[in-house]
């Protein structure tokens, strides 16, 4: 039963990833670029977590923590440089 | 792998990963950004969380793992999410304001200004005499 879950599960993710890039890719204004791209990052995030439970092992565990931090602080990081063109002042 | 515990990994599973669907398809759905900003900041994020408690739940009950790292992730994100589409949002309202952006017509209509005599703060210089203000030093 949890396989089959698992599965489905990975599949609406990667659908998920789909739209994303749809939206990454059509825009229209530059606040949803930065949307989809923060979305992507969650949605990998969410995709690691799953690969590991599929193969029942704990070691992508650092790696989705790594993403959430980076992803967060590109983030940031993108929407300083809109707001301020620049990113440490 | 006992039924109960069986139960409530497919079922966190399928309610996470419903989730963070709803989320990406009200990015792709919706038609303005800022209402865009809802799905992936709200559906998004409780989908992750819900997900990460059915990796918690599973570990615990295949291997006797009882911990809870899992939810450091979750706790992180439902921190910096908000503060990411405070940020975007902020990007949007200034890009709207020197006119880089056409609003299309949204179902919420346009934000209604904050009061008659002041307007959002992002707009304005910082205060002095308040408290976090970095106008005081």
């Amino acid at each position: 039963m949890i396989a089959v879950a698992l599965h489905i599960a990975a599949g609406a993710v990667a659908l998920a990833l789909a739209m994303n890039v749809w939206r990454l890719l059509r825009g229209p204004a530059l606040g949803d670029r930065i949307v989809a791209l923060d979305t992507m990052v969650i949605n990998a995030i969410a995709m690691i977590v799953l690969i590991g439970m599929i193969g029942g092992t704990d070691i992508y565990f650092e790696a989705a923590l790594l993403l959430a931090m980076v992803g967060f602080v590109s983030t940031i990081a993108f929407c300083k440089f809109v707001l301020r063109g620049d990113i440490v002042e | 792998m006992n039924v109960v515990a069986e139960v409530i990994v497919t079922a966190l599973l399928l309610l996470g990963a419903g989730f963070v669907l709803i989320g990406s398809w009200g990015l792709v759905r919706l038609p303005t950004t800022m209402e865009r900003l809802h799905g992936p900041t709200k559906a998004t994020t409780l989908g992750l969380g819900a997900l990460l408690l059915a990796s918690v739940t599973c570990f615990y009950a295949r291997f006797g793992m009882g911990t809870a790292h899992e939810l450091l992730i979750s706790l992180f994100l439902f921190i910096t999410a908000p503060i990411s589409a405070n940020m975007i949002a902020k990007v949007h309202l200034h890009r709207v304001r020197i006119g880089a952006i056409a609003e299309p017509d949204s179902i919420a209509g346009a934000p209604p200004r904050p009061s008659d005599d002041a307007d959002w703060a992002t707009f304005e210089a910082p205060r002095r005499h308040t408290p976090s203000s970095t106008a005081n030093t």
